[in-house]
């Protein structure tokens, strides 16, 4: 009984400094990999880090063609939430006064042909509508129909240089910025959004323009937006973590 | 008896030989394993639960169904403050938005506590543990048995000496039912809330109902776990705390 029990052991010691040894050189090789596939997200360094780099990575891996849920138009939420937004700057106010038509959109960076673009030039592209839910990290959330150019088609129009890895969106609001993948930009569900519920979008809802980004948390969905740049190097941006929210605390990846 | 027949092994199993006789008992009480998932899991779930309250201040309202928001009726409230202003609490001042640390170690404690859960349940199935450990043997399966586990606990009879080594039947079944059901259900309703995991797979979230159902029923199944906790905590307590926590560390009973 005690010799099975001492060769037991040494099993258990071998098969653990085994199993030890092999987990260690798995980490190793899956970092290596991670980082090569662009599987790690711009915050995925500190202490958060490796959790980070696993929802980012999982996501990559499990859900990167897959649609975010449609609804239908019963079951749009009356009326939808507004969250709170910065008092308006005399900007704003001056381009509200003239229904956006001076609004524009700048699209530089990584692109064949930079350019701006109102509000109605955009409007000019073809339009996609989905009814999606908006989800807040706070835990609410509330369905609407979003109308828009999907972002595809504009970075299509601006010519992608095959090098770019981000997609940077800044809004007139003072120090707002996000970034997402260059997958999710390329998403046929990811739009630049000017329109909610039939109607052109609302201030309160971020009109003219917000970024619609129906797989990730409200926080993504950046509203005023007047500024694009695509990128291959997210690091020159900010603080170097993919956007403004982690400044607050708030990780990059919002698909969870 | 270990002790004469270590004399004849090579060294390397009579040093393990020279520690399982020092013990006297070869077999620990719990496993390098088990102790191992035990304080890591306790560990994450500290984590989990301190990280998911202060998640729940910034929306302390639950509803029922798809979508839920302050325009929306809901199914209750908790009479706490918030932090944000735009939640109606009834207080007047609003607390400091800790979400973003909050999130952030929420996750990772879950991927740890689901990988350390995972290692947990493939060992415990293929090394018979919980066939030998937690599963109720075949004099306990009857309702009397069931009865009577019930009664001693109601009479608060404290556990006598041979306990130390084995679970009761209450014990057991209450352990089966949070690795099985509690747990599952937990991480399901809490991946049921992140968008891009509904994208992947939506039945995962419109089976509980909508994504309010869900992080409803994730507050609720929290709430179990955190009273399992509690009662936990306590039949340590009343079984002998030091005693039972040392176990639990070294793995012996002293």
């Amino acid at each position: 009984m005690s010799g099975s029990s001492t060769q037991n052991s040494r099993r258990r010691l071998i098969t653990g400094g085994l199993a030890a040894v092999a987990g260690a050189t798995g980490l190793g090789v899956a970092a290596r990999l991670a980082k090569k596939y662009g599987l790690v997200p711009p915050d995925g360094g500190g202490i958060y880090g490796p959790g980070e780099t696993l929802n980012y990575m999982t996501q990559r891996v499990l859900a990167r063609h897959s649609k975010a849920r449609e609804f239908s138009k019963n079951q749009i939420s009356k009326p939808p939430f507004a969250n709170e937004i910065a008092k308006p700057s005399d900007e704003f106010k001056r381009l509200q006064a003239g229904g956006f038509a001076d609004w524009r959109l700048t699209i530089d960076g990584l692109v064949e042909r930079p350019g701006t673009f109102s509000v109605a030039q955009l409007r000019s592209y073809p339009s996609r509508g989905h009814i999606t839910e908006l989800a807040c990290e706070e835990g609410w959330s509330y369905i609407a129909e979003w109308n828009g150019v999907p972002l595809s088609h504009v970075l299509d129009v601006v010519g992608v240089k095959p090098q770019a890895k981000f997609v940077v969106y800044i809004s007139m609001e003072p120090n707002t910025w996000d970034s997402i993948d260059i997958d999710e930009a390329q998403h046929p569900q990811t739009l630049i959004a000017y329109g909610m519920n039939d109607k052109d979008l609302p201030v309160a809802h971020g009109g003219p323009l917000r970024m619609r980004v129906p797989r990730q948390l409200g926080y993504k969905n950046v509203k005023f937006i007047n500024h694009l740049t695509v990128t291959d190097d997210i690091k020159k941006f900010g603080k170097g973590q993919g956007s403004v929210a982690s400044e607050f605390g708030y990780k990059w990846f919002a698909g969870i | 008896m270990s002790e004469a027949k270590s004399t004849a092994m090579p060294a390397s199993s009579a040093i393990a030989g020279s520690i399982s006789s020092a013990i006297c008992n070869p077999r620990p009480r719990h496993s390098l394993l088990v102790r191992i998932t035990h304080w890591l899991s306790a560990m994450c779930f500290l984590a989990l639960l301190v990280t998911g309250a202060e998640i729940v201040i910034s929306h302390p309202r639950f509803y029922w169904g798809e979508t839920g928001n302050v325009n929306t009726p809901v199914l209750f409230k908790i009479p706490v403050p918030s932090s944000r202003n735009l939640v109606p609490t009834g207080y007047g001042y609003t607390l400091p938005d800790q979400n973003g640390w909050s999130r952030a170690l929420h996750f990772q404690a879950a991927w740890l506590v689901v990988l350390t859960g995972l290692f947990y349940v493939l060992s415990g199935i293929f090394s018979g543990y919980f066939r030998r450990e937690l599963l109720p043997q075949k004099g306990e399966r009857s309702l009397g048995a069931l009865l009577a586990t019930l009664k001693s606990h109601l009479k608060f009879a404290r556990p006598g000496v041979a306990d130390a080594h084995s679970y009761n039947l209450l014990q057991k079944l209450s352990y089966l039912f949070v690795l099985f059901v509690a747990f599952p259900l937990v991480i399901w309703s809490g991946l049921a809330m992140s968008p891009m995991w509904d994208a992947a797979f939506p039945a995962t979230v419109n089976l509980l109902g909508g994504r309010q159902s869900a992080r409803t029923i994730h507050f609720f199944v929290s709430v179990f776990l955190l009273v399992f906790l509690l009662v936990h905590v306590l039949m340590v307590w009343f079984a002998g705390f030091w005693s039972r926590t040392i176990a639990m560390i070294t793995g012996r009973i002293r």
